[in-house]
């Protein structure tokens, strides 16, 4: 039992990063049908930007943000403007086939440009272990959740309570009523891209701690976040936080409880089920098929 | 025949021409190279059927590569001669595909993008974790070339012409494929499902025999691989096969037959181009495909037909004039 419970809490810290990036993935996909094959390297990149920082010379705190400020000029602003603007006019497909390009391209970058080696990367927190019930909780796990529940906190504050906010899922149901409302909709997609990159610095700061700063990081990370995006729903905000949970619970219990060999196949079979099941997600709505 | 059967011809005879004489100008490595230009273009030519004409995107098709390589690589050391081996790997990946195609008939064009990934990691991980099968990360080492009649492939020159061989079959059986009322099926359900059905056209059989005819070419594709590189591992079958494969295609320009060709040519010859570049050519590969994609997304093939377009319309339009004006 007390070891449920540690991989409980340690699971929901991870799921809870899988849900920032799965939500900035799902948010990108609705205003702009971007689907971002480089959502795992925009989590692996802002890790570099911070070590980077601090090799100027930068305590953690500043870097931090410079990293979450760079993230969001090269990853947001750039990504859209350079990337994204000129391909979507060919449709989905085209730019798919670009962010994977993208994705090896700020691999290698990473290697290259950095190093491909593994890096150390400073904790929010102290490391020590807490008891609780009786069982053994790591303070860095119970940061991780805090961070990320404040960050979904204010992410819905933002969605539903201002009119910014309002704007962004006008402008994702339906960009021709909205501009017809008179909203702005090219500078609300630009808003959910810069949104996005903040979410993603965010979840690396959290993440890197565990994995270590290294350019093979997206790998992993982008894949859960599709995982979690489509069994969540690709369409819904909450949809993609109950998919990053869901993951990130059944990764830490399956790896022990059943086969630590095949803990990568469980999510993936999930998946299909989902797919098959259910294609428009648990707490997706059906999009109409377009012709 | 038309224009455009006349192009194709005189293209398919220049690449054989140069495809046969090449290896005699090169050294080892380079027939090498040129080996697995012909392996990997049997599988993009696979792909460019499930994407480039039946509209299906696959990340798959590296699984079948390397499911297609396993089957070979265990079978003939289990004592099965190498064409048995050979078809047994075609036909399980045409049994696998077809079975894979069903989510094809269930959702849209990006799901399935993310079922074949998913596809595509789960065979990784049989293959690395199945040890009593697969040999796990250790691999399948020392794979036999086949010998046929008395003629051993085992020299790296006879090898290639071997694949080069299975390239010109397998290639003209697919381009008598499209010819025929299936390859027209296949573009219909490309072009515009809905009215492929109206018109009567089973969408869900062309979907899963577009989806299970590729597939098997990556397997025939993978039997070919496991003898040339004659050491194989799981690493080798991830996605970043998937991927390239899948660049290949798109590079290449997918819909186009002769994508393929030139996608796996590109996708072989340019590291070795920038080799100069220490390192960086994947880099540069990734930001020439980005490149592209933002002013040709139909690939290089795609850009030489509307180069072309514009210079004949250039070329042709005083002709026409003046043969218009000489004629009564």
């Amino acid at each position: 039992m007390e070891s449920f419970i540690q991989l409980l809490v340690s699971g929901l810290a991870t799921g809870a990063i899988y849900a920032l990036i799965a939500v900035g993935f799902s948010l990108l996909w609705q205003t702009s049908h971007t689907i971002n094959f480089a959502q795992g390297e925009f989590v692996m990149l802002p890790a570099f930007f911070i070590l980077a920082a601090m090799n100027a010379g930068a305590p953690f705190w500043l870097a931090a943000l410079i990293g979450i400020a760079l993230s969001v000029v090269v990853l947001g602003f750039l990504f859209k403007v350079v990337i994204v603007d000129p391909m979507l006019k060919y449709g989905v497909l085209p730019l798919v086939i670009s962010t994977i390009a993208l994705s090896l391209f700020l691999k290698e970058a990473a290697k290259d440009f950095y190093s491909s080696q593994a890096q150390p990367f400073p904790t929010l927190v102290p490391a020590t272990d807490l008891e609780v019930f009786g069982a053994v909780v790591s303070t860095q796990s119970l940061a991780v959740l805090l961070v990320a529940i404040v960050t979904v906190v204010a992410l819905h504050l933002l969605l539903h309570k201002t009119r910014l906010g309002r704007s962004m899922q006008a402008t994702a149901q339906n960009p021709t009523l909205a501009r017809i409302l008179g909203i702005p909709v090219e500078r609300m997609v630009l808003y959910t891209f810069l949104l996005n990159a903040v979410l993603v610095a965010i979840a690396s700061i959290l993440i890197t701690p565990i994995y270590l700063a290294k350019f093979t990081n997206g790998e992993v990370l982008g894949m859960a976040a599709f995982l979690a995006a489509i069994i969540g729903g690709f369409n819904q905000v909450r949809g993609a936080i109950l998919g990053g949970v869901i993951l990130g619970v059944l990764d830490n219990l399956s790896a022990v409880y059943i086969s630590s060999q095949y803990r990568g196949a469980f999510p993936l079979l999930i998946l299909i089920a989902v797919i098959l099941l259910r294609p428009h997600g648990l707490l997706g709505r059906a999009e109409e098929r377009t012709v | 025949m038309n224009r455009f059967g006349v192009v194709a011809l005189g293209a398919a005879l220049i690449l054989a021409i140069v495809a046969t004489v090449a290896p005699f100008f090169l050294r080892r490595y380079g027939i090498y190279l040129i080996s697995m230009w012909a392996v990997l273009t049997i599988a993009a030519i696979g792909l460019n059927l499930t994407l480039g004409y039946a509209g299906q995107v696959s990340l798959a098709q590296g699984a079948f590569v390397g499911i297609g390589a396993y089957t070979v690589a265990l079978l003939t050391q289990s004592g099965w001669p190498y064409p048995a081996a050979f078809v047994c790997a075609g036909a399980l990946c045409f049994a696998i595909g077809w079975v894979l195609g069903y989510p094809a008939l269930r959702v849209a064009h990006h799901y399935l993008a993310f079922v074949t990934l998913a596809f595509t990691t789960l065979v990784f991980l049989v293959l690395r974790n199945e040890e009593w099968l697969t040999n796990g990360i250790y691999g399948i080492n020392g794979i036999e070339r086949p010998m046929f009649f008395g003629w051993s492939t085992g020299s790296a020159l006879d090898f290639y012409f071997f694949c080069l061989g299975m390239l010109a079959v397998l290639s003209a059986a697919t381009w008598w494929m499209l010819r025929s009322p299936w390859g027209r099926a296949f573009l219909a359900l490309r072009e515009n499902p809905i009215r492929a059905l109206s018109l009567g056209l089973d969408t869900r059989r062309y979907t899963l025999m577009a989806f299970a005819i590729g597939s098997s070419l990556g397997g025939m594709a993978g039997a070919l691989y496991a003898p040339l590189v004659q050491f194989i591992e799981p690493g080798s079958f991830g996605l970043g096969m998937s991927f390239n494969l899948l660049l290949m295609v798109i590079v290449g320009g997918s819909g186009y037959f002769f994508g393929p060709f030139v996608g796996a040519l590109v996708a072989v010859l340019l590291p070795e181009w920038t080799r100069f570049t220490e390192g960086y050519y994947l880099l540069i590969y990734a930001a020439l495909v980005m490149v592209m994609m933002a002013f040709s997304p139909s690939g290089l093939l795609g850009l030489v037909e509307r180069v072309s377009k514009v210079m004949t319309r250039r070329a042709a339009s005083p002709l026409a004039l003046r043969a218009k004006g000489t004629e009564p």
